[in-house]
């Protein structure tokens, strides 16, 4: 297994039989998650491998999932609930938001809930309607919880594992359209990666690239394109989007002077406008140019047919990049 | 076609004024565990009035009485074992007192500090903190209950709510995964007729809320919830089914709220003064009172001289609470997560910043 090219989906379901073979205070629910395996496969053999106590199929009720998890944690188990589509997942909100990521501050750390929700998120599989939502800002902007989004197979085992472990919430969002792209090799160790952290793919010294999520795949086609024209763009995959590695972007942007932002979520209050935002406060003198948001626009996603057009594509980015380096 | 008619148990051994009616249950001659009882709801009464006091006076926030509920929460109290545990609502003052919440840290946790819901008695360890968001407390105890049945442990989860929470999404599918599973939960309707302004007749069209439990196939039935030798009975009952595995329980606990909502509450506005005055006729206290005292096992002289012995309780914990000080502004901050995250370290110096400002008064702008 050492090194086999694996998909990210691969990876996620890897990472999970890792943390229900180390920990056995891990269980897994969800819809489908036990003797389908899930609707992508992402618990496939977890059933077999660990039994209908620790991987159970629940009722059809994404409340109740997000409730029962919430009594899980509290007791010191660590649940792992799956929720089919980020479409169905606003009925976990009172439970995250009201409770899951109070717990521990209500009751000054006698109880404590952590768990880990996973979810697919994004657009571009030509799904049915309420299946290509991006709405990762709307649990950012909790506190007490963590946001994950991993964009390669690596980083999916290395966060979900730490996810797992991490003794408080996390939402761990996964790029749906990334599920079974471009396998890369994986080691199967154990190894946990930071969370909280952001990633630097490629380093740069002309312009910034910040971007999480299935994004991140058309945002380092844009650095090559850019780099044929002698332009070096350093590329960030945020990957924690709360809390947000604040440093990382700001000594990035501070040696380059330009920056652009990709998401595929909605613009407004999308996670760029407090990235931007956040970096205006920090290095305003150091800019050469507006930093530039290249996003879905404030809209649903629109029916597959169409969907191409609500994604960032790297002719977007480009044409930001060229926006923020050619300002006078 | 009519849909089958639902029949569930209704049970009452006491007459409002205190008579024994038809059979006795086993309990009824236990009058050494009828006078506990009897004075468990005398203090928690006093303990009542003295925090609707505390905040008409400023010394508390808003707070949710308990007034008329006694029964039904120390019968539970009395009845759960020490590592079971409690999901409770808002109301449960009652049930928290008998598990070994202090009275401090109810006043504590009323009074605007989250140190009232870290409780210090061991035996309430895992005991949730009461819960605000309706009815989302019953998915809890699930989750609670499911951990129990994971790890093959023979305790059970006692969730309680209003009978306005029975309306709710939660409430339904925390009966459904309930019954689906099997699990060791025993919940608790306080139908106590009112969610604040709401009266129950327009609250749900089905006769009873305990025939809920039928839909998700599990037993559900009903009590005189002022009357505590039916209420422990059955909750003895309830109990003792989920620990032996045999299911969850709907018992739905009949009685009044006699208080306002909470102290933000003026419940003149919508229910007539004779209702009330009606209700004070069958509420609990004076019913197991007259009750005791038939038996000769109650006396005025009793009655004084635990009034006394409740009030000092009360009096030490008042002066507890009040003693208790603040918390330190960096715990606003520091319980949020196990570690605070260095990614937001710079907010933590802010509110820090924040709390000095604060305390130089008119310091700031100059």
């Amino acid at each position: 297994m050492a090194n086999d090219k694996v998909t990210l989906l691969q990876a996620i379901n890897l990472a999970l039989h890792r943390a229900m073979a180390e920990d056995e205070r891990v269980v897994v629910l969800g819809e489908d998650v036990g003797v389908n395996g899930g609707v992508f496969r992402a618990t496939q053999g977890l059933r077999d491998s660990f039994g209908f106590k620790r991987v159970i199929d629940t009722p059809l009720a994404e409340t109740m999932i997000a409730g029962l998890a919430v009594g899980m944690a509290a007791q010191g188990l660590r649940p792992v609930l799956e929720i089919q589509f980020m479409g169905f997942i606003y009925a976990t909100m009172e439970h995250l938001v009201s409770h899951a990521s109070r717990l521990r501050n209500r009751t000054r750390g006698r109880l404590s809930c952590p768990l880990v929700l996973r979810s697919p998120m994004g657009a571009g599989i030509r799904a049915p309607e309420h299946h290509s939502e991006s709405t990762e800002a709307m649990f950012a902007h909790v506190p007490g919880l963590r946001v994950v989004v991993p964009s390669s197979p690596a980083r999916a085992y290395g966060l979900l594992l730490a996810a797992i472990d991490d003794p408080d919430p996390v939402i761990f969002l996964e790029p749906t359209r990334l599920y079974r792209m471009n396998p890369q090799p994986l080691s199967d160790d154990g190894r946990r990666l930071p969370l909280d952290s952001c990633f630097t793919l490629r380093e740069g010294s002309d312009l910034t690239l910040i971007s999480w999520g299935a994004s991140v795949m058309e945002t380092l086609k844009a650095a090559d394109a850019l780099a044929e024209q002698g332009i070096s763009a350093e590329v960030i995959d945020v990957a924690c989007i709360k809390p947000l590695d604040l440093d990382t972007l700001e000594a990035s942007v501070r040696k380059t002077g330009r920056c652009v932002i990709v998401h595929e979520a909605p613009r407004t209050c999308g996670v760029g406008g407090e990235i931007a935002a956040s970096l205006y406060e920090r290095v305003f003198l150091d800019l050469q140019a507006p930093i530039q948001r290249v996003t879905a626009p404030d809209i649903p996603p629109p029916l597959y047919r169409l969907e191409q057009l609500y994604m960032p594509s790297v002719e977007d980015i480009l044409h930001a990049c060229d926006h923020v380096l050619n300002f006078a | 076609m009519t849909a089958k008619k639902i029949e569930l148990p209704y049970t009452r051994y006491l007459s409002p004024d205190g008579r024994l009616i038809g059979a006795m249950p086993d309990s009824a001659d236990d009058f050494n565990l009828l006078t506990r009882l009897y004075r468990q709801m005398v203090l928690t009464r006093l303990f009542d009035q003295k925090a609707v006091a505390l905040q008409r006076t400023g010394r508390i926030g808003t707070y949710a009485p308990t007034l008329g509920q006694e029964a039904i929460g120390v019968a539970i109290g009395f009845l759960m074992q020490p590592d079971d545990v409690l999901v409770p609502y808002y109301r449960d003052t009652a049930v928290q007192l008998v598990r070994g919440v202090r009275m401090e840290e109810i006043l504590l946790y009323w009074g605007g500090d989250e140190r009232g819901s870290d409780f210090a008695e061991p035996g309430v360890a895992e005991d949730f903190p009461i819960c605000v968001p309706i009815a989302t407390q019953a998915l809890h105890a699930c989750g609670v209950a499911s951990a129990f049945k994971i790890r093959g442990e023979h305790r059970v989860v006692v969730t309680t709510c209003g009978d306005g929470a029975t309306s709710k999404g939660d409430f339904l599918e925390a009966l459904n995964v309930a019954g689906a599973w099997q699990l060791p939960v025993v919940f608790v309707v306080n139908n106590n007729q009112w969610a604040i302004s709401v009266p129950r007749r327009i609250q749900c069209g089905a006769p009873t809320l305990a025939q809920k439990a039928v839909g998700a196939g599990f037993h559900g039935e009903q009590v005189d919830g002022n009357d505590m030798l039916a209420v422990y009975e059955r909750m003895q009952v309830a109990l003792e089914r989920a620990r032996q595995g045999k299911g969850p329980v709907l018992l739905e606990c009949l009685s009044y709220r006699l208080g306002d909502h909470t102290t933000a509450d003026d419940a003149t506005r919508y229910r007539p003064a004779e209702e009330v005055k009606h209700a004070w006729q069958e509420e609990p206290i004076k019913r197991l009172q007259s009750f005791l005292a038939s038996q000769g096992v109650w006396d005025e002289g009793r009655e004084q001289a635990l009034i006394a012995e409740c009030q000092a309780l009360v009096g030490q914990a008042v002066d507890n609470f009040e003693g208790a000080g603040l918390q330190s502004p960096e715990s606003i901050v520091d319980h949020v997560y196990a570690r605070w995250p260095k990614a937001l370290a710079e907010q933590r110096e802010e509110i820090l910043e924040r709390a000095i400002r604060h305390a130089g008064g008119s310091g700031h702008g100059q």
